[in-house]
């Protein structure tokens, strides 16, 4: 059972919550001639470690609203919450965004970026 | 579709000479029950094999059987990081159906229950396959117009397949509920009669003894930790227990595929989830088939210890963790109290969680890859132990040929590539 901080309302029971997986997957731009083999990347390809995983989840029985989460997939540990848009604080975190394989997908290379340039997705 | 009765690996008389008998049982009770005989030995890894699989779980060990019994390759391995059957294959609720509805999932699960029509004499091992029926259960208008469509596709595939409505259900299975005033009424049903149960450990059980006998290596207590390449080629596994040369990999590890392709830097579209079930402690018989429920999500059957046996869905997020939330639990006995008034009372006396391989389309992935000699079984998620045999069948079929067969085909990797998914998600009808 887990208890989720929502950045907006604080601690609740996990019952409230929707998990909507991984996070930071951009979607490739339509005028990008990407092959299917990348673009299924985008689409199907999924990243599932077993330790540290960045997801989304959103307090659907709350405010609703998406947030990103630095998980443990054993422990179950919460390390780290932090805003859509943006990327983890802390190391272990950012370590875990930086080797996921995604990082150097063509789907991600033709995907838009984000405002503060750090890669993130909306 | 008119399928051939599938090549069982039979040479003459089932494998092996009798090892369990009245008599043998009470000859060793004199002993305390203290000298009883391996059922497979427990080998150190060679230096080569012609074939390594990885995963000691029934999908695992089945290839293993079938690769030494239908193609004759006796020189190989099935290594396991726990022990047989300790994974998936005994935390499942053990339903066994083929009433799906896509054709490429009705020939491969048909293919499944033929093998285990004739699976206890092919293994020379009793897996209890009881095929006391798979009842799924429809709670509005809609989901029973939906139902008798997937009946009628069921049975223009040849599979058995009825439709019932709540007074017929009521004489099929006493003490369930059909108060129409209930949230999720009783409302009709569809019946596969030759589904059913088996005991799950003796799947595993069988399956190793039947490959041991064969000649094939089962290394218990043996984790992969890389998988060695030359170029494009596999030439070998690292273990904990050292390198094994081998120009042939399968993996067939269930929850740990991702972990295992990522060693080969292989992408799946696949997400680990924890799946939960739990039974009761055990009472008389009073239900003998297994009642399934797509709306309010939640299956039963009662073991043959008299357990009731009960599972639902997945739990929302990814884990290894082999446990799960208590809100999944807690809807599917709520579930089940509802249709079985007459399980309020009892007492919960196990609960567990296995770690399942969920794929986009709810669909296996039976494949080769891009890597020369390496091969994966995964993606059966939430409902694999079903088709045991017929993964083990086909999968040792690709391994010892290179290349699919038709029942396999469709289940490439490649699909997602492609577009041309199997899409059982919302096809299937029930958990599965």
């Amino acid at each position: 059972m887990l208890i989720i901080t929502c950045p907006f309302c604080g601690p609740r029971d996990e019952a409230e919550f929707a998990c909507g997986g991984e996070a930071h997957i951009a979607r490739p731009l339509a005028e990008n001639k990407i092959s299917d083999a990348h673009f299924a990347d985008y689409l199907f390809m999924r990243d599932n470690p077993k330790g540290l995983f960045l997801e989304r989840w959103r307090h659907s029985a709350g405010c609703r609203r998406w947030f990103n989460v630095a998980r443990d997939t054993v422990s179950h540990e919460i390390i780290e919450i932090y805003p859509m848009g943006s990327l983890p604080k802390k190391a272990s975190p950012k370590a875990a965004y930086k080797a996921s394989w995604r990082r150097d997908t063509a789907a991600e290379k033709a995907a838009v970026r984000s405002p503060n340039k750090a890669g993130g997705s909306k | 579709m008119a399928q051939n009765q599938p090549d069982r690996g039979q040479r003459g008389l089932p494998g092996g000479t009798p090892r369990y008998s009245a008599f043998a049982l009470a000859k060793k009770a004199m002993n305390y029950h203290q000298d009883w005989q391996r059922a497979w030995r427990d080998p150190a890894p060679k230096a080569e094999y012609d074939a390594v699989i990885i995963g000691g779980g029934g999908h695992g060990l089945a290839t293993a059987y079938y690769l030494a019994a239908v193609h004759g390759m006796t020189n190989i391995a099935v290594i396991e990081k726990g022990w047989i059957g300790g994974g998936n294959t005994g935390r499942n609720t053990t339903i066994i159906r083929s009433n799906y509805l896509w054709d490429e999932s009705a020939a491969i699960y048909e293919h499944s229950m033929k093998l285990w029509e004739g699976m206890s004499q092919d293994l020379n091992f009793n897996v209890m396959f009881s095929q006391r029926g798979v009842l799924t259960i429809a709670h509005s208008e809609h989901e029973l117009r939906e139902m008798s469509r997937r009946v009628h596709a069921i049975r223009l595939n040849g599979i058995d397949s009825e439709i019932l409505g709540p007074a017929e259900i009521k004489k099929f299975v006493p003490t369930i509920n059909i108060d129409q005033s209930i949230r999720y009424p009783v409302m009709g049903g569809f019946l596969q009669r030759r589904g059913g149960t088996a005991r799950h450990d003796a799947v595993a059980w069988g399956y190793a003894r039947a490959a041991d006998d064969l000649g094939v290596d089962i290394i218990q207590k043996c984790e992969v930790t890389g998988l060695r390449r030359q170029g494009r080629k596999i030439v070998g596994v690292e273990t904990s227990q050292g390198f094994i040369k081998t120009k042939k990999v399968g993996c067939v590890v269930a929850g740990h595929s991702s972990v295992v392709a990522a060693m080969a830097g292989i992408r799946l579209p696949i997400a680990s989830r924890p799946l939960q079930a739990l039974v009761s402690e055990p009472i008389k018989p009073i239900l003998d088939t297994v009642i399934m429920s797509n709306a309010v999500h939640m299956y039963i059957s009662q073991s043959d210890k008299g357990e009731m046996v009960l599972g639902a869905g997945v739990d929302k997020y990814n884990s290894y963790a082999q446990r799960g939330s208590f809100p999944v639990p807690e809807h599917m006995l709520a579930a089940a109290v509802e249709l079985f008034p007459v399980l309020s009372r009892l007492r919960m006396l196990r609960h567990w969680g296995g770690i399942v391989d969920t794929c986009p389309d709810a669909s296996p992935i039976i494949s080769k890859t891009d890597i020369e000699g390496l091969y994966f079984d995964c993606g059966w998620g939430t409902g694999g132990f079903k088709a045991t045999p017929g993964s083990g069948h086909v999968f040792a079929d690709l391994i010892a040929n290179d290349r699919p067969n038709k029942i396999a085909a469709p289940y490439t990797l490649d699909r997602f590539r492609t577009g041309l998914l199997i899409d059982e998600h919302g096809a299937a009808g029930v958990a599965h």
